[in-house]
């Protein structure tokens, strides 16, 4: 069955967007991440154009968000002085990222950005994530238990001025340090199409010692509130958010997380890292691929003004 | 300035039918199946058909003998477009360079009884604009405006782009003459043609010369839930977003309730 969606001007098969819906949902519910750094580079590679994807996948993330930060705020584990100190620095992102956005979209460099962070981050994350988790089935073959090594106390982040207490999470820091993840993470979800929790949930255990008690939750108020914000300013700066894209990749999303969820918890956990990672590498590589060979047609024609 | 080039340019054209009009006297009648085209959700494209007979001249009572060629010339609403160009950049495929076409019809089709080159002489084709590569298509050329050669590599990409999306199109059979002076005309309109006006432009020749030339036009609007989106989205982008976002909240909260397990 196919359906038009508006805004990205093209006919789909609804069971493709839905059944990608799905399998990212299932994946997002199984890892308990948003999925975007999976669906965006998915969606492009059935042919939906860069833009459109960016912008649409935002709305998508944020319900899926939606339910996860619901379900933190019933447990309590959301710390909401930390997050609140989070978005300030998130929503300038969002809009810094947007601006930068638009730019490029004017002078036609936006798909290579998008493609050269996708290859550069999914690098990343897949050698790290494959890395982990060969270590991880290695360490679980020779019996031995997971390294539980706990964070050095100080860093350099801690000498930072402008200190807060933020009581929940039991921490007192700087709040620069807070402001500029959330500008990072606001910055990148509004350009490449992601939530950005697979990077902002280290960075808070690791550089702001955050408790993991209260990471998760906190993460999702940050997340989840420049998704929201994104979807607006995409929507007015360049009118590209495919809302119909965006309801069945919702609802193939949370419907996918569920099963996720229940299938995550009987399986062994070393080994779906590892394949999380061989996906996201060979993701990455497929963007690589696309950007080194020679395309099958080296002209393309994108309307600028309707008349 | 352009204007009065594109009045100037009107004016050209119309002389010759002025001209020529005494020499062989000739009217066209056309009717078109359907003016207005709706186009909803499932719509997977129409062929709209023309008829038409050629009649004599007021005054004249009988018309020419010999055959007649006609050419109809499909044009849809206006939009600048872009045209780029990939190279390879130190090692990777990036756009380097782009021209833009500034107000060229997002549809044109070129629909003749055979092909034009036959109808008329390569200088009346290209005064008339008969054919795609006639057709002025206008390009931004830095602080300029201007048609370049019908082998310009930009101009062919841009044409057979849109040839593939099948908004443009030249057919030498898509008119036929059912007698001697009735023909029809079938015009195809893809699924993504634009919404708005579609100017119909009748030409027709004898022996390499246009005898008479008419127009009409159609319409094309699009309805259904789809375009209500693309509207809103075009229009009303801060309503369009904070709707779209309270439709994920929505969504989110729904599954919330309905897996919830504490």
């Amino acid at each position: 069955m196919q359906i038009y969606l508006p805004i990205a001007d093209m006919s789909v098969n609804i069971f493709l967007i839905l059944g990608l819906g799905l399998a990212v949902g299932f994946l997002s519910g199984m890892f308990g991440i948003g999925g975007g750094f999976l669906m965006t580079p998915l969606l492009i590679f059935i042919g939906v154009s860069p833009a459109v994807v960016v912008a649409s996948v935002s709305p998508q993330i944020a319900a899926s968000l939606f339910t996860g930060f619901l379900a933190h705020l019933r447990r309590g584990t959301i710390d909401f002085m930390l997050g609140g100190m989070l978005l300030v620095g998130g929503v300038a992102g969002t809009i810094f990222g947007t601006w930068v956005f638009t730019l490029l979209r004017s002078v036609d460099q936006l798909d290579l950005l998008i493609a050269l962070s996708y290859v550069t981050m999914l690098g990343i994350v897949g050698v790290l994530m494959v890395t982990e988790g060969l270590r991880a089935i290695n360490r679980a073959r020779r019996g031995g238990r997971a390294d539980l090594r706990r964070p050095g106390s100080h860093t350099w982040i801690h000498g930072l001025p402008l200190k807060m207490r933020f009581k929940r999470s039991r921490i007192y820091i700087s709040v620069i340090p807070v402001w500029v993840i959330g500008l990072i993470i606001g910055l990148l979800g509004s350009m490449l199409g992601i939530g950005g929790g697979f990077m902002l949930v280290p960075m808070l255990i690791y550089l702001l010692r955050v408790p993991t008690i209260t990471v998760i939750g906190t993460g999702m108020m940050l997340t989840l509130t420049t998704m929201v914000a994104a979807t607006v300013l995409h929507a007015v700066a360049n009118h590209l958010v495919d809302a119909v894209l965006a309801l069945v990749l919702m609802i193939g999303g949370v419907i996918g997380a569920q099963f996720g969820v229940r299938a995550g918890q009987n399986m062994r956990g070393e080994w779906l890292r590892l394949l999380l990672g061989v996906l996201v590498l060979l993701v990455g590589l497929r963007f690589a691929v696309s950007l080194v060979l020679t395309p099958a047609d080296p002209y393309s024609v994108r309307v600028v003004r309707t008349q | 300035m352009m204007r009065r080039l594109a009045l100037l340019a009107t004016l050209m054209l119309a002389l010759p039918i002025i001209g020529t009009r005494p020499a062989n006297a000739a009217r066209l009648v056309v009717s078109l199946s359907n003016h207005r085209v709706e186009i909803t959700s499932n719509f997977t494209g129409a062929d709209l058909v023309l008829f038409g007979t050629i009649e004599p001249d007021k005054g004249a009572t009988t018309i020419r003998r010999g055959d007649y060629d006609l050419v109809v010339t499909v044009t849809g609403p206006r939009q600048d477009y872009r045209t780029r160009r990939k190279e390879r950049v130190a090692g990777i495929f990036v756009n380097t360079d782009s021209r833009e076409f500034v107000k060229v019809p997002s549809y044109l089709a070129v629909l003749s009884n055979r092909p034009v080159k036959d109808i008329a002489k390569p200088e009346t084709l290209r005064r008339l604009q008969i054919g795609l590569d006639n057709y002025i298509l206008t390009q931004r050329i830095g602080p300029d405006f201007a048609d370049t050669v019908p082998d310009d590599p930009f101009r062919v990409a841009f044409v057979r782009l849109k040839k593939d999306q099948k908004l443009y199109r030249q057919s030498p059979t898509a008119v036929t003459f059912l007698t001697r002076t009735v023909y029809r005309a079938e015009i195809p309109l893809p699924a993504d043609a634009r919404t708005g006006t579609y100017n119909i432009d009748v030409k027709l020749f004898a022996d390499g010369t246009m005898v008479a030339q008419t127009q009409t036009a159609l319409e094309v609007i699009k309805t259904g839930f789809e375009q209500y989106v693309a509207e809103g989205a075009a229009d009303y982008g801060l309503l369009y977003g904070v709707l779209t976002i309270l439709m994920a909240l929505s969504i989110g909260w729904i599954a919330s309730v309905m897996f919830r397990k504490d």
